[in-house]
Formats: structure tokens, sequence, C-alpha cells
């Protein structure tokens, strides 16, 4: 199994905990993360009947190459302690924690997952914890909760419960959380983790979704959540680079490669300096077009 | 006797005759250059002669009908057909028993046909393909000869060298005038190409135009022109408009279908074939005809012209055709109204009958012109064999139509489908009823990853470097297994209860009565 | 361990299966059975159920389960599910 931090996170596909036709197919649609949800998704008195939906699934069915997550219930519902008791010992590759708002909530999760952790003998470093930022308390404590513990490797924003909590319009625009969109961000690339964007409701607006997956990258998420299948390959085509993108990146990358050999640091591609910058960013244009960089030869 | 692919055949079956065991997807091609075609019968006129009749059964008297003759009909009025029904009615008024139906092929709206086969009325079938309430009486073994099953190339070749014999043809027209030029293309009940019915009005001994709107002389255009016709009638109507043919198509939403199009749209680019002068047939409806939403996108963003689109046609292919993808449409059979308004305006879009779509013997058969044909399937075994024809369940209860003749004719084809469908595996290890041989099959696209026939290493090594999910087929099969369990063996009977004619008269398989 | 109330898990969705428990003065499991795949799968899923129930220790249930093409994985957690309910020992849900 893949580590937590090895994947990449251009789309999570959101995927409702108690829907078994979807959860069975949920892994053939290439997103890069799923998400099985165990919170919003399902009825309060379908809790029971979700999460052992999903432990089965999670043992049972074919999810491919994906990061699997397990959105579970707050901790302060009367759903989330049966929820982490149930999920945590299967180790996903991440839990995802809604509505984190302080540190003190992060603290009380992390100490009952690595409760349950070591009554079935489990490493504490292995899954990773997603933290949800959806309230506006969260929103201003964002950084601290980032960088809290290692086991939290990104942080994503929840957009609908957020322009609740703001009492502010859900409107495409997302001018009401464009605040929390870019503080967000920074606190994440502040501790280097990764960022998820929110979902795009209308599945119907393609060219909406594109529109903003276009902002939202520009911004500095890593990737997006969708809420339909179809959805994905909208994200992923805004993160792919373009042809004449990747074709640079190679340049700059083999230039690298050949004049690191000769112990040279600062070189010219294209009649333009290249320092370590532009090489970082080669290579991640490279593996963002799934080249891996170490088949690159100069 | 075994055929090629070690299928159990007859040497012979009463009603049918001597039986021609299948040799592969060319076996007979010396066959098929010299076989002797039936001579087009003779139909000679005195000057100012009336074909019309006051109603069907007048038309259908003149016609002279007998105890076992054939009839033929087409199937472009699909599931809203309401003429099969009325000439049924007539002929069993006037106490012709043991008809042999000759149909393009046979729908929902066909399920009234069940009492006919139980009384003794209709004792055999020739079609494409059959379903619903008509399907599982046929499957229970009801009728006294076995159905057979042919393509629509098939059938034409059937019918030009004399297997089907058809003594009347009743054939709709949405519209035609008094001396039986008819066409499809406009009126009340317009259904689009009448492709499937030329045939029948060129080789029948005699051909009823049956309308619910006759116009002036002279109907343009005549997609079935005077000269074949004998008699011509009008009745209140063919069918209910609305079941023959809605507005238009929409491409799926289901997002399982939109993968797997996408997928295979993927793949079609990774290939040669995707350049200027391509040409392409999709299904109608599913992930086939989602296929088009993907092609059409590439096509625009590379430039890419294509050269015809070919079949089957919706208004997913007229839009391509006005946007200038494509330089024209050959149209045997259209499914929406737009298409039949694009057929009956545009010049570029060409009405095709089922001969020249798709025979075997046919020096013209656009199906042998093909670059790209994405079609469906019920089941698919690791030799990429194709059930299109029977159920999970032994049934008759699906269609051969252009599948074969495509497949065979096809630079590259491929089957779209997914791996399982209602936990019933797609992909398995051996097919119940071979329809259209493995070996003119060359890529099957599921959501769980791309197979490649062994045939075709080519297309292997440019869907690979192309970076595509490209899979052995016989580990696909052993992980949709998995996931799905091995259903239950259908038991079948020693009876056989259809026969599967290959495009070129051999025989590919046998249907055997499942056990209930 | 008995079952006490009447209780059902899953749906009448395609791919999912609905399982219904009742109490039960018989002795014995009595399964009352249809699916949209019993032809090929009836037996399976039949086996299945009885395994579910003999790692929960059911040994007298009266059940009525109607499937709609449940993969092994959704029958054996709507049963599961049904089993825990009809026992009232079901956590972190509301009734």
């Amino acid at each position: 199994m893949k580590k937590t931090k090895e994947f990449k996170r251009r789309s999570m596909l959101y995927i409702p905990g108690n829907n078994p036709a979807m959860l069975q197919q949920g892994g053939v649609y290439g997103a890069d993360s799923l998400l099985l949800d165990l919170e919003d998704a399902v009825a309060l008195n379908q809790k029971d009947a979700a999460r052992t939906l999903v432990a089965n699934m999670l043992q049972h069915n074919k999810y491919y190459d994906a990061e699997l997550s397990v959105r579970v219930n707050h901790i302060d519902t009367p759903f989330g302690l049966a929820d982490l008791e149930e999920i945590v010992p299967l180790q996903p590759h991440t839990i995802r924690f809604p509505k984190c708002e302080t540190i003190e909530q992060l603290d009380k999760v992390l100490s009952i997952v690595e409760e349950i952790e070591n009554k079935h003998n489990l490493p504490h470093n292995e899954m990773g914890i997603h933290a949800m930022i959806e309230t506006a308390l969260g929103v201003m404590n964002v950084y601290d909760i980032a960088g809290h513990s290692s086991r939290v490797d990104a942080i994503t924003i929840g957009g609908q419960d957020l322009t609740s909590d703001m009492k502010v319009a859900a409107g495409k625009d997302g001018i009401g959380i464009d605040y929390a969109r870019k503080r967000i961000v920074m606190a994440a690339k502040a501790h280097r983790i990764d960022v998820m964007d929110t979902v795009f409701a209308d599945v119907d607006d393609d060219e909406g979704l594109r529109k903003e997956t276009e902002y939202i990258k520009k911004i500095g998420f890593t990737g997006k959540a969708v809420i339909n299948p179809r959805q994905i390959d909208i994200v992923h085509e805004v993160y792919i680079p373009s042809e004449k993108d990747v074709a640079k990146a190679m340049r700059i990358y083999q230039a690298y490669l050949k004049n690191k050999a000769a112990g040279i640091g600062v070189f010219a591609v294209d009649k333009k300096m290249v320092d370590k910058p532009v090489v970082e960013r080669a290579m991640t244009t490279l593996s963002l077009a799934d080249i891996d960089l170490n088949s690159i030869e100069y | 006797m075994k055929n090629s692919l070690g299928k159990e055949i007859p040497e012979s079956i009463e009603g049918l005759g001597k039986l021609i065991p299948y040799t592969g997807a060319w076996g007979l091609q010396d066959r098929l250059d010299e076989v002797k075609l039936v001579p087009v019968p003779a139909k000679a006129r005195k000057p100012h002669y009336d074909k019309t009749c006051a109603n069907l059964e007048e038309a259908i008297k003149k016609s002279q009908p007998f105890n076992g003759m054939c009839v033929s009909f087409h199937h472009h009025l699909r599931g809203g057909d309401q003429l099969i029904i009325q000439a049924m009615e007539i002929f069993k008024k006037l106490g012709i028993k043991d008809i042999c139906i000759a149909s393009s092929s046979l729908t929902t709206a066909h399920d009234c046909l069940v009492p006919f086969v139980l009384d003794g009325t209709i004792t055999k079938i020739f079609s494409s393909g059959i379903r619903g309430e008509l399907g599982r009486t046929v499957s229970e073994g009801a009728l006294p000869n076995p159905i057979v099953i042919h393509s629509h190339g098939g059938r034409a070749r059937a019918i030009k060298e004399g297997r089907i014999k058809i003594d009347i043809a009743i054939l709709a027209a949405a519209a035609a005038d008094n001396e039986g030029n008819a066409t499809g293309q406009h009126g009340p009940s317009a259904f689009g190409s009448m492709g499937y019915g030329m045939i029948d009005a060129q080789y029948a001994k005699n051909t009823i135009i049956v309308t619910d709107n006759m116009v002036e002389f002279p109907c343009v255009p005549a997609s079935v022109p005077a000269h074949y016709v004998d008699f011509v009638t009008e009745i209140e109507t063919i069918g209910d408009a609305k079941k023959i043919a809605g507005g238009t198509t929409r491409i799926t939403k289901a997002p399982l279908d939109l993968k797997i199009a996408k997928m295979a749209a993927d793949a079609i680019i990774a290939t040669d074939y995707f350049k200027n002068g391509i040409s392409f047939q999709v299904g109608a409806g599913g992930a086939s005809l989602a296929v088009a939403k993907y092609i059409r996108k590439a096509m625009i963003e590379k430039e890419v012209q294509g050269s015809f689109l070919l079949g089957g046609v919706t208004s997913v292919c007229t839009d391509m055709l006005e946007e200038g993808l494509f330089k024209s449409i050959f149209d045997v059979q259209g499914f929406d109204a737009a298409v039949s308004s694009s057929l009956l305006n545009n010049p570029k879009h060409i009405e095709i009958s089922s001969d020249q779509y798709a025979s075997p013997m046919n020096s013209g058969a656009m199906t042998n012109k093909i670059d790209v044909v994405a079609l469906g399937a019920l089941e698919v075994d690791t030799d990429f064999n194709v059930n299109v024809i029977t159920s999970s369940t032994g049934d008759i209860m699906g269609a051969s139509g252009g599948h074969s003749d495509t497949a065979a004719g096809a630079n590259l084809s491929i089957v779209v489908a997914p791996s399982f469908r209602g936990r019933l595996p797609i992909i398995v290890d051996k097919v119940m009823t071979v329809v259209t041989p493995g070996e003119s099959v060359d890529l099957v696209v599921t959501e769980r990853g791309i197979c490649v026939n062994p045939l075709r290493k080519d297309l292997e090594k440019q869907l690979k470097e192309a970076g595509l999910w490209v899979r052995d087929i016989k580990e696909l099969a052993k992980e949709v297994e998995e996931i799905v369990g091995k259903p239950a063996h259908v038991a079948t009977t020693d009876k056989i209860i259809g026969v599967v004619e290959y495009r070129d008269g051999s025989i590919i398989d046998v249907i055997r009565q499942p056990k209930k | 361990m008995k079952i006490i109330n009447k209780a059902q898990a899953g749906s009448f969705e395609s791919s999912d299966i609905l399982v219904m428990v009742e109490p039960s003065d018989a002795k014995g499991r009595n399964i009352e059975f249809s699916s949209t795949v019993g032809i090929q799968y009836g037996e399976s899923i039949l086996a299945e159920i009885h395994s579910v129930l003999d790692e929960m220790n059911v040994e007298d249930v009266q059940m009525i389960v109607n499937d709609k093409g449940a993969l092994v994985p959704t029958i054996r957690a709507r049963v599961e599910t049904a089993i825990t309910r009809g026992r009232g020992e079901q956590k972190g849900t509301l009734a």
C-alpha cells in the first residue's frame, strides 16, 4: 500500500457511505482520492448501516491505485466515536475529520485514534489525518491546525458549511469564501502540506467547474473535491500541464541533471537563467503530467 | 459436426435444410463470390394499371397468400410499429397458417405476435433480433422451427441468394404515392431511412406499400421506387409516432457509460486510424453513442476532418455532419426526428440499403470501408467472441443487428461494455452464444481496463505508448469473477430454439432451450 | 443474542439488498428470499447470508431478503446491520 503522502491529490471523489452502487464503482473513475463519506451524505438513522457497509467495502472492494479516505462524523456528535472505532482498525490511507475548529478538537481525535491503534497493535504513523475547515473559527485557527501534528498531511475547505456559518450566500462566484480559501492555502503552504478545495455543486455546469478549478489552482490548491465522477476529468484537465509546458519542464530538468553531474548549480535554458526554484517548478509540472522523474535521462 | 469455434452444429434442421458450419470470419468468401443469386421477380403491368387498394386486406388478398408462405417486414417503426399486427390479423381472418415471418428485426412492439405463434399462424421466424414477451415465448420453445438470427448484412445476402424467399413484403412508408414510390423521410410517422426494406421491395414476389400519408405523385424521394411495387394502400396509422422517432437523441449522463466511452475515445485517438479521412460508426445509445461525444471534441481540438459516418444514425451524427467534422453520412436506419429531417434536406446525408450497408457479397458494402466502429455487448469472452442475442438466463433477448458486419469490416472494431452489470458478469470465460467472432473484434473497452486482441500487436503497442490502461482479457475476466462471484451455469435442454447465422450464411452458433 | 425487534437494513435500490428480520418463536433460520439474479446467484447469496449468521451466532431468525444484485460486501454488511438492529445493539446512530 502506498504511504499517504505519496498520493497526487488533484481530484477527490465524494462517495455517499450508504450507497452500494456508488461505493462498488468508486474506484474505476480515475479520481486520485476517494472520500467514503459517513458524515453529511448519510441520514442520521442510517449511520450504523453506512459504517458497516463502508467497513466491508474498504476490506473487499477494488479501489485500484486511489487514495482511500473516510470522512467520519465529528467527535462531538453521537456518531463520531463509533465511526472511529469501526474505521481506524482498517487503516484507510486517511481519516477525514470534519468541522475542525481548534487544536484541542484535533488533539481529542488524535488521542482516540491512537488509543484505537494501540488496542489493535497498529502504528501511529501510517494512516494520515485530513482536517476539514468549514467554520469561521476553523478558518481563523487554520495555521495552528495545519501544523499541529505530523499526521495531518492535508487540510481542506468545506464551502457549503462555511458559507452557512458565515451567513453569506453560497454563490458560484465564490466571493463569500475567497478570503477563507486564500488563508487556508497559505496555512497549508506554510506547513508544506496539501490543500484541497471544496466541491462545485452544479454537476451540469462543466464550464463553471473548469473556471473555478483554474482559479483555485492559481491561488495554490493542490486539488479539488468532486461530487460526480463526470467532474473528475475536467479537474484533471486543468491540473495536467499543457504539452508545451511539459516539454519546457523536461528541457529544464534534463539540463539540471546534466549540469548537476558536472557540478554546476545555475545555468540557462531557452536563454533564461535556471536556478533551484525554477527546477522545482519543472519537477512539479512533470509529476503532474504523470512523468516519473527517475525515468528521465539526459 | 463442429464449427471452427468448436460449437456443435447439426448437419441439417427440418425446415431449414442443410447447415454450413462457420469456418472463420472470411471462411466462405470464395463461395460468396460464386453463389447464384435468385432473379428479381418480373413485374409486368399493362398501361395505366392501378396499384391502389381500398385497404390492407384487399392488398393482401390480391397478393394471393397461402399456407406456409413467407411474409417480410422492415423494423424502421421500431417500438412504435402497428403494421405487423394489422397484417397478421388479416392473415388470421383469411385462415392462412404456417406463416414464416421475415422481419429485418422485431422489437418490444411485437409482443402482440405471441398469440399468433401459440396458435400456429406463425411457425417460423427470420429476424435480426427479438425481445420482450415474444422473445420469452420463442425461448420457451413455442415455435416448431428454430428462429434464425441473421445480421443486417447477412439478411441482404440471404434474400439475394434465396435462403429467405419472400412471397409478400408488407412495407410501411411515412409517405407514398399511388404508384408505390415510398419513403420514410417525411410525413406524420416519419422514420428516416428505409434501408432495411429496400431489398425486400426488390426481391418479394408481391410488394405492398402501406402508408398513413398518401401524397400526390410523385413521392420524392423514392426510397423504394414504384417499379418494385405491386400494391399500395393507405391505412389510418402505421404506428405510434412518439415511439417511432423522438425529437433528438441525448447522450447518456450515466458516469459509468461516459467513463467507458472516454476510455474508448482515448484508445481510438491513440491509434493510427485517428487522422484526416477517418470514417466512423457508433451505436444509438449508452456508452457506444457517448464515444461520439469525445471523438467530436478531439476532432475539433486536433483539427481532424473525417470522411463519413455510417449506421444507425442519431442526431449526434447529423450534428457532426453540420459542423463539418465529417463530409457525409451513409444512413441505413435513423433513430430520431432530427435525422429524418437531415436525410431529407442535406444532400451529403445519403440513404442506403442494408445490402449497400453491410452485405458480405456487395462490392460497395460500406461496412467494408469503415475505419472505426464502437459496438455494445451482452457478453464478451476471453477469445473476444461477443454475444448480443441471449440474456444471462439463456433467453433470446437481443439483436444481432450490424454487429458482426461492422466488426468484420472495420479496421478498428471496439466493443464497449461495463465489465459487469447488476452483478452479472459481461467479461466471461465463454459467452453463451457467439454472434460476432472474436477474430473480428480488436478492442474490448471496460471501466476496468482495455483488452487488446492478441492478433493486434500493433494496437497494443500504440495504446501502451499512449499510457492507456491495457490489460489481459483473461486477467480481467478473473478479476470480474472475483468481484461478482461465479454465476450458476444456465442448463439447457437438447432442443434447438434458435440458429445464429453468420453474415456469410454459415452457422456460427445454435441456441438451446434453457431449462426452467 | 436474540432478535428482539423487527428491523431492517438496505434498500430496494439496484446493487443493494433489503434485509428484514423479525423476532421468532420458531426454531432455526427461516429465510424468505428473492433476487433479481436468483437464477445465477441465489445459492451463493444464501450461503453468504448463512455465513454471516454463523459468525454472529444467530440460531433462530425470521428473515425476508430482497436482493437487487448486491455484491458480497454489501450482502454481508446489510445482514450484519439488520441482525445488530434486531438485537437492539446498534450504536452511533439515531433510531
